[in-house]
């Protein structure tokens, strides 16, 4: 078994709210594994879980194929990071790093070596003897990475670090965590609510809502496959368009909606006349000149550096936008009456 | 599976220290004045007879509620000046009122017996000044009393009262200031109710602090303002009466917590940290 | 703020300020000239200079065995309620005890309790025991009511502190013990050690408990100057009186040097 961390049928309440229900999830050796969802979707509370930190009502959690269930958080062979860096403020960043070496007893000098490799690995050799409250945000979450993964553990669990930064340095850091990813090759289970986090940097994504998984796959099956509404809509930018089935034949369904007629994939079969919704990525829809697929107005032409954003109304009322890179030549101004559609491949149609 | 479960262990040598040491005692005396001499209720149909003892609680009650407003309404000035004096101000200030805050409740209120005798500091200042012609008697009454818990007290209204006023944001004064208020109206308006917490607080703490005093009024009160301390006292030491002891602590804790209760409505029992 | 047209309050706010800082430390100023009074009355001002009643304070029997009485209580006391407080406080706030509230409530209870009815309880109930009279029922009794005050220090000062340091440690290997003696004491400690220093002089001023509790004996040095007042006084009161005063200054500057130094340590 490849797999580092296997989670199967774990669900966890707090009195009678549902935090965690029955998930079943793998980490598989060297993987970097993205749960995602909005607050209180239970993401965190099952990072809490792998770490030790609660308890599971129910269910196995086993690392590297033995139960952890007997083993509490400092028995288990797991390193942690936290939002707010958890820096341990009396002690100076060597002694933050060198934290876990000491308490597996190694040897002085051998903690010293190992320190200063942690603090090369996160690009901040020199920094050993100041104290926490002397660093930037972003050279506190450097130390507590390299906390974390000095005594090289079997798994590297993030709880949303990158949350307490300004948008540059996450995205600098992002670049940082994935490089260190890279070079140690350390399996990583991350918890975030950015959807373009859970993007750039993750293997696989595990897209969380209320206490459940939705979906897990690659950021590509998950943009362009998603299988519920919820991940359509949680992940990138999505237009849902309501309508009925009129038909479906080889996956593919005829939709009815009072601005015109689309046609959709569907995951599973929808029965005619089903009420539906239509997820279609903004860069996905076109803007065509016969009398097929939808009508609308545009109401605004927003300019985003590499491409233009139209927003369009429909004539049933819902908004759409749709993307087009800058190159092409201006589609339509504001005002001008316009009909979108799409191909089906890369629509999805969802029971509504 | 206990993650980090054997904590809940070390709350429990204090536990029992409390239940053993304090809770265990004092529960036998309250049960004390249903028991001795005789099981039933007499030494309440006592104490609800005989003038004596209602007039002891009743002193106690005003006693109570004359010392608390003095107390409250020398405190809030001080507590003005530290809140919105110089830092350097606030400094002194506070080390001035901690000062007597930690010296014995004794040493302070033997103190400022000698200050309020007959040939005392207060009597000598008054006849040098020409004010009176005689020494006034200011021990061994309500007067003596009054300094003495004044004395005492203060510290423990101008720290809440302090604490609430430095949590005022300056930008209500301003806003009520803008909005066409006098600073007067101002004040009453805005700047008093916000010290409200503060107030009730230290007023309420006041209350019960002088209902249970027994130093003070023995050392600087007469016999005319016998508090109920001093009855509880005399009851055990004298008479031997330990159900009448029991009675009467359990109409002092009853009062004490019904104020306690009151604090926790109108308050909330967030203890402020000395 | 306050422009023109406050200033008469600002004036009565000085004034009244005034009165109250005469009325806090007149008193105490007084008690210290008298204790170097030659006057063998409480005359105020003094007649002259002379240190005959701290001489007679530390020759007489009554006084030096008094104060040895105090420490001898004081010290056990301050130190089982810091401890078994500590414990209590980290039991609390960090543990999930059932009824913790409740719990915290009743260890208040001391303070709030007024001190005859404690005094009465304990001397009652040490009658049955053989305890009054005794070093350890003093002890005992002190210990129980400087318990709140090290509770309430020390959860205020928990709660401030970040509780996912704990757990950070706990996932980087470290067992409980390990966790609170190198991450939870050390920033706790100056809360500790004050709280410490409260209870000592808590102790040492305690009368009401103290008077019921104690024998000829076995008696602190509360005890000893309330017998010494309600007898006829000497100006050798003054002079305890002004070392108990000194030994407050000297805690209440110990405990605002601890507090400035955890102010400048904690990030």
């Amino acid at each position: 078994m490849n797999d580092v961390l296997a989670l199967e049928g774990v669900s966890k309440r707090y009195g009678a709210q549902v935090a965690v229900d029955a998930i079943d999830l793998t980490l598989r050796s060297g993987e970097f594994l993205t749960l995602l969802g909005p607050s209180g979707s239970g993401k965190t509370t099952t990072l809490m879980m792998v770490a030790g930190l609660q308890q599971p009502d129910t269910g196995t959690i086993r690392l590297n194929g033995a139960s952890v269930a007997d083993l509490p958080p400092y028995r288990r062979d797991i390193g942690m990071v936290f939002q707010h860096y958890a820096l341990f403020p009396h002690m100076t960043v060597r002694r933050n790093v060198g934290f876990p070496l000491e308490m597996r007893r190694l040897a002085r000098d051998e903690i010293a070596r190992l320190v200063d490799e942690a603090l090369e690995l996160v690009r901040l050799p020199g920094l050993g003897d100041r104290l926490p409250k002397e660093l930037s945000g972003g050279q506190q979450q450097r130390v507590a990475l390299a906390r974390a993964l000095v005594y090289r553990p079997a798994l590297l669990l993030m709880d949303e670090p990158l949350g307490a930064l300004d948008r540059k340095l996450r995205e600098q850091l992002q670049l940082e965590i994935k490089r260190v990813h890279r070079e140690r090759g350390i399996s990583v289970l991350y918890v975030t609510h950015d959807q373009e986090e859970a993007l750039t940097m993750s293997d696989r994504i595990a897209v969380f809502d209320h206490g459940r998984i939705q979906q897990i796959g690659t950021p590509e099956e998950l943009y362009d496959r998603p299988s519920t509404r919820f991940v359509a809509s949680f992940v990138g930018d999505t237009n849902l368009v309501s309508g009925r089935t009129v038909s479906m034949a080889d996956g593919v369904c005829e939709i009815e909606t009072s601005a015109g007629r689309v046609r959709a994939s569907a995951r599973q079969p929808i029965a005619n006349g089903a009420a539906v919704v239509v997820a279609v990525r903004p860069e996905r829809v076109a803007f065509v000149s016969e009398e097929a697929g939808l009508a609308g107005v545009v109401t605004d032409v927003i300019f985003v550096g590499t491409a233009r954003k139209y927003a369009v109304r429909l004539s049933d009322g819902t908004e759409c936008f749709v993307l087009r890179q800058v190159g092409a030549a201006s589609m339509a101004g504001v005002g001008a009456t316009v009909r979108l559609s799409w191909d089906a491949a890369h629509a999805t149609a969802f029971g509504a | 599976m206990k993650a980090v479960d054997g904590r809940i262990w070390l709350v429990l040598p204090a536990a029992l220290v409390l239940a053993v040491a304090f809770l265990g005692p004092v529960g036998w005396l309250l049960a004390r004045a249903f028991i001795f001499p005789e099981p039933g209720l007499q030494n309440f149909a006592v104490l609800w007879e005989r003038p004596v003892y209602l007039k002891v609680i009743g002193n106690t009650l005003l006693i109570s509620a004359v010392v608390t407003p003095v107390v409250v309404l020398l405190a809030f000035p001080v507590a003005h000046l530290m809140a919105h004096g110089s830092a350097r101000l606030r400094r002194w200030l506070i080390f001035l009122v901690l000062v007597p805050f930690w010296t014995s409740l004794l040493v302070r209120a033997f103190a400022t017996a000698i200050l309020l005798q007959r040939h005392g500091v207060v009597n000598s200042l008054l006849v040098t000044l020409g004010l009176v012609d005689e020494p006034l008697p200011l021990l061994y009454n309500f007067g003596g009393l009054l300094a003495g818990c004044v004395q005492v007290l203060l510290p423990f209204v101008i720290f809440p009262l302090y604490s609430s006023m430095v949590r005022i944001d300056p930008a209500y004064m301003k806003a009520a200031a803008t909005l066409g208020a006098n600073p007067v109206r101002a004040f009453v308006r805005v700047y008093l109710p916000l010290t409200l917490p503060g107030l009730m607080t230290g007023g309420i703490l006041v209350f019960i602090s002088t209902l249970g005093y027994y130093v003070i009024p023995a050392l600087l009160g007469g016999p005319r303002q016998q508090m109920i301390s001093q009855m509880i006292q005399d009851q055990i030491a004298t008479f031997g009466n330990w159900g009448m002891a029991g009675a009467l602590s359990l109409v002092l804790l009853a009062v004490t917590g019904a104020m306690l209760l009151l604090l926790q409505l109108t308050v909330g029992l967030r203890e402020v940290a000395r | 703020m306050r422009e023109d047209g406050m200033r008469p309050w600002r004036i009565l706010r000085a004034i009244m300020c005034c009165i109250v800082a005469v009325w806090l430390l007149a008193p105490l100023v007084v008690v210290v000239v008298i204790s170097f009074s030659s006057a063998p009355f409480l005359q105020f001002p003094p007649p002259g200079f002379s240190l005959r009643w701290y001489a007679q304070l530390f020759s007489t029997p009554a006084w030096t065995n008094s104060l040895l009485v105090s420490v001898e209580i004081m010290v056990p006391a301050a130190f089982f309620a810091t401890v078994l407080g500590t414990a209590a406080s980290y039991s609390l706030v960090r543990g999930r005890v059932p009824g913790a509230r409740l719990v915290m409530a009743c260890l208040m209870l001391p303070i709030v309790v007024p001190g005859m009815i404690t005094a009465a309880a304990l001397f009652g109930v040490y009658r049955g025991l053989g305890l009054n009279g005794t070093l350890t029922g003093l002890i005992i009794g002190h210990t129980v009511l400087c318990l709140p005050y090290v509770v309430a220090t020390v959860t205020s000062a928990l709660r401030v502190q970040d509780a996912r340091l704990e757990d950070a440690a706990a996932t980087l290997g470290a067992p409980p013990w390990a966790t609170f003696r190198h991450v939870t004491l050390p920033l706790v400690l100056p809360a500790v050690l004050s709280s410490l220093l409260v209870a000592m002089i808590l102790t040492f001023d305690e009368l009401i408990v103290s008077l019921f509790v104690s024998s000829a004996r076995v008696r602190p040095v509360a005890v000893q100057m309330w017998s010494n007042l309600l007898g006829d006084f000497d100006p050798t009161i003054s002079a305890i009186a002004s070392v108990c005063f000194l030994l407050a200054l000297l805690v209440l500057l110990a405990d605002l040097a601890l507090r400035a130094g955890k102010s400048s340590r904690i990030a």
